[in-house]
């Protein structure tokens, strides 16, 4: 008999149920009769059926959970440190760092405000349970990527970049993506944003990738913080994709829902793909010195996650529920990645630009091709030229990349909708919207922008809807500059005011580093205001220039 | 010809090169509160841009009515300088889980002990009626205050504003669940506890209507600052402490309960800390070098409309305090602590106290 008897079994008392627990606490809520809640974040679905809280946790268990997984993660970047972790770091992988984590504390913490946005639109309280921890959650996302960050410049080798960060976020012409990925969180109707974009999609497809996949790749080049951190955040999201899920299985419920659900659906997951793919496909396949041909390449992981998690058992079963689902655009994705080699064109224009970056992306070398050649066969002949251009022209007296004639790279035209250049130069299409022309990566992405972001969709009223604005093209903010002007009003110089933050090498000797006078004489014109300023017949024959490509001549 | 890009040093860590700015070591976008930014700034500051810092595109979405994400007329309020403000504080994750995390473990703590030593039998038949039927309303109350407070954090201007409104709103929400989950489990062990008086209570009883106006008078305004001005200036100390300390606190260990006291009594130390970041807030707005006057005219305007909601609330709850069977403490005594209390946090603020 003592032999199953516990200290457990001894102080053990009656307690409630966790499923009874949660019934009470979503019976806090009530319905107001003196003063009604104001509906400040306007939708244009409908929700009447009240969503179910699939996790059923209360806060009394979360803190404590919580705080044990805080515990965890500190505890783990003391020993990185005492381990001298940063010794044997790969500093190719941490410089992509400077760029991701300067993006994501602000959608994370964004996530965060969209759950006021949400949390009074759906009748019933119990989800508002759900949304509270998401909430919390997401602060906590955000503040313990920004230690993370802090971390990383208090004992890397280069803390330039880190030490601008997030100034550098409202500025630089790549995390211009990140803030279309972010404010698409927050701004335009409740649930277009905060549910489809964010919870439905984002949260449940691509953290995978970028919390999961990126983890696995920082750990190969001796990062062992970062997954520490971000497998921390990610064991987090379950419960988000559970309260996007149980969302968005109410507004199915509403016939008149489903056409926005299509149209949402299909932003999103667009939208992701171009936005995610484009920058932790680069950070994953570029950003790594492990060249394990074992490994899974990221278009192999997305195809696992995205494809066939994701894809086939998340989005397909809606078609039940009558959701239309666009098979056709997945699949247009999957050969994006794959046959047109949407990665490789996002990392070689990161590349090209790097004068207007803060941090120090390095040449991809020998044993880099052989990878890159065996997971994406026919490659080399497209890249190879180009990166090894990039390190020739990495040497400070050479004109830099950006402006050099003879590599042979045409900069691209921005599309007006995910702000990732129209890089499958032969997808570029054109729009109008209130009569001014844009430029589009891609046809869906010309649909995003002028039939989905407007006031109407498909002969319904949708007033609720965002719209694009601002300076969306990066480039049109220094048209006609100089470059070595543009990058000091960028802030992106050091201390000494000459020497640059970014540098297209590794190479930490101050001889060897660019300054602006490096940069002097070489003027940066928009894309968009050139075309714009031409005839309709220079135009087109513009366009179907662009449209041919380009080929980087050899590098001898 | 092969790239082989050259060597670098062989190492990732600091100070492993000397070159420009290799000891750059700190943030440098921003101006610390202090001479050196605390930790709390460095994982706070400038998190949500805006067009002032740093946004070269301005905001990149907006809404139909071609506002961005974030705009400064969300309060009526006005600023010279919203990013001035650092939450007192200081709270980020870390600090906040810790601190939810050591008051959820008290908590249950104190109600697992007390279970075991059998205290709820043996508290005060009329003191059960008012856990019961009163504290059942209260969680209605902090449940209400803590959404309002999750709505107000998606509109401030800064991530300090918003982030301390977003704490303020997680400590309220605790403390409604760990209300709701006290009463349920002491209601194991109470013969006849009905938990679902409290929300009848809440809903249908005449003195808890005042207290219910007042609250979703919070819950129903648009402007996030007049929330976090009404709850934490007006709401807390007139009726929040009223209730809190002013009853709960003093007179159940007379009527036989030490655990009410003590699950109640995190929510007074999260009150000053709410308090200080309120204050802080509105201090720099009623001092502020261009808009001082007109924020003191708003503010009192809205001080004028909380407190009238608020002494109605505190008249309805009057009659709980003649309920228990031992008495210890006189409403009338309660209530001029409160407005004593509340006099003192106005006059931090150059504002007045409405006459009855």
């Amino acid at each position: 008999m003592s032999g199953t008897l516990t200290l457990n079994k001894i102080t053990a008392q009656r307690g409630i149920p966790v499923g009874e627990a949660a019934k009470k606490i979503a019976d806090l809520g009530w319905n107001p009769s003196y003063v009604q809640e104001a509906m400040t974040f306007p939708t244009d679905y409908k929700i009447t059926k009240a969503p179910k809280d699939p996790m059923k946790q209360v806060l009394r268990s979360y803190f404590p959970m919580q705080e044990e997984k805080d515990n965890r993660v500190y505890g783990a970047l003391d020993a990185a440190l005492r381990g001298d972790m940063f010794r044997n770091v790969e500093p190719r992988w941490v410089e992509w760092m400077k760029l991701f984590l300067a993006i994501i504390p602000f959608p994370e913490i964004s996530a965060a405000r969209s759950m006021a946005m949400v949390g009074r639109l759906a009748p019933g309280e119990d989800l508002r349970t759900g949304f509270t921890m998401q909430m919390v959650d997401e602060f906590r996302h955000s503040t313990i990527q920004m230690n993370l960050k802090k971390w990383y410049m208090e004992n890397y080798i280069d803390p330039a970049g880190f030490d601008i960060t997030e100034e550098a976020f409202g500025k630089c012409y790549a995390t211009t993506i990140g803030r279309q990925f972010g404010e698409g969180f927050i701004t335009g109707d409740a649930i277009t944003s905060a549910n489809i974009y964010l919870t439905v999609v984002a949260e449940t497809a691509f953290t995978n990738t970028l919390f999961v996949a990126m983890p696995s790749e920082a750990a190969r080049n001796g990062d062992y913080a970062l997954p520490t951190v971000f497998l921390s955040v990610q064991s987090d999201e379950s419960r988000h994709i559970g309260n996007g899920h149980s969302l968005l299985m109410s507004m199915l419920k509403e016939p008149e829902n489903h056409v926005l659900i299509e149209r949402d659906l299909r932003y999103a997951f667009w939208q992701n793909h171009a936005i995610v793919d484009a920058a932790i496909g680069t950070f994953i396949e570029y950003g790594t010195t492990n060249r394990d041909k074992n490994k899974e390449s990221y278009v192999e992981m997305w195809h696992r996650w995205i494809f066939e998690d994701y894809y086939r058992t998340y989005m397909l079963p809606l078609e039940k529920y009558g959701i239309k689902i666009h098979h056709d655009d997945v699949q247009t994705a999957w050969k994006r990645l794959t046959e047109k080699h949407y990665v490789h064109r996002v990392a070689q224009f990161f590349a090209v630009g790097w004068p207007v970056n803060f941090w120090r992306i390095e040449a991809q070398t020998d044993k880099d091709f052989e990878w890159f050649e065996h997971k994406y066969p026919g490659w080399y002949a497209q890249f190879g030229d180009f990166w090894k251009w990039y390190e020739k022209l990495s040497h400070r007296g050479q004109t830099n990349i950006l402006f050099n004639s003879d590599v042979g790279y045409v900069y691209p035209h921005r599309c007006w909708s995910c702000l990732v250049p129209c890089l499958i130069r032969e997808d570029i299409v054109t729009g109008e919207i209130d009569g001014q022309l844009y430029t589009f990566a891609h046809e869906l992405d010309r649909w995003t922008a002028v039939q989905a972001f407007a006031d109407e969709y498909e002969g319904r009223p949708t007033p609720a809807m965002g719209r694009f604005s601002g300076r969306r093209e990066w480039e049109s903010c220094y048209h006609d500059w100089d470059l070595a002007d543009a990058i000091k009003d960028l802030g992106f110089v050091r201390t000494d005011g000459k020497t640059l933050v970014p540098q297209p090498h590794l190479r930490f000797d101050e001889k060897e580093m660019w300054t602006l006078d490096d940069l002097r004489g070489h003027t940066l014109k928009s894309p968009l205001m050139t075309l714009r300023g031409m005839s309709p017949e220079d135009r087109e024959a513009h366009l179907a220039e662009y449209r041919k490509g380009f080929t980087i001549n050899p590098c001898n | 010809m092969t790239a082989v890009p050259s060597v670098s040093v062989g190492s990732g860590a600091a100070g492993a090169a000397v070159f420009p700015d290799s000891d750059s070591r700190r943030y440098r976008y921003f101006e610390p509160r202090s001479k050196r930014a605390t930790h709390y700034e460095d994982v706070t500051v400038d998190v949500q841009p805006d067009p002032e810092r740093y946004l070269l595109q301005d905001w990149i979405i907006s809404f139909p009515d071609g506002k961005g994400a974030y705009t400064k007329d969300n309060t009526a309020a006005l600023s010279s300088n919203w990013h001035a403000f650092r939450a007192p504080d200081q709270e980020w994750e870390r600090t906040h889980y810790q601190r939810q995390s050591k008051i959820e473990a008290m908590v249950q703590s104190v109600i697992a002990n007390g279970r075991k030593s059998g205290a709820p039998k043996a508290f005060n038949k009329a003191w059960v009626k008012i856990l019961q039927n009163h504290l059942g309303a209260w969680k209605h109350v902090e449940f209400g205050l803590g959404t309002s407070l999750m709505q107000a954090q998606r509109y401030g201007y800064t991530q300090m504003i918003n982030n301390a409104t977003l704490t303020n709103s997680s400590y309220k929400l605790r403390l409604a669940q760990d209300i709701t989950l006290y009463l349920a489990e002491i209601g194991m062990d109470i013969p006849g506890f009905d938990d679902a008086a409290g929300k009848r209570t809440w809903l249908e009883d005449k003195g808890w209507q005042g207290t219910r106006e007042a609250v979703e008078s919070i819950m129903g305004s648009t402007d996030y600052l007049e929330q976090y001005l009404a709850i934490n200036v007006v709401f807390e100390p007139l009726v929040g402490e009223l209730f809190r300390s002013g009853f709960l606190m003093q007179v159940a260990s007379s009527n036989g309960d030490f655990i009410t006291p003590s699950v109640i009594s995190a929510a007074e130390a999260d009150y000053e800390r709410n308090l200080a970041n309120t204050m802080d807030l509105l201090h720099l707005l009623v001092t502020d070098n261009q808009h001082a006057a007109h924020n003191k005219n708003l503010f009192q305007g809205w001080v004028d409309k909380h407190v009238a909601l608020a002494n109605k609330a505190a008249a309805g709850l009057q009659p709980i305090w003649s309920q228990p069977h031992s008495k210890p403490v006189q409403y009338a005594d309660a209530r001029a602590q409160s407005v004593e209390r509340i006099k003192k946090i106005l006059g931090e603020l150059g504002l007045v106290l409405p006459k009855e």
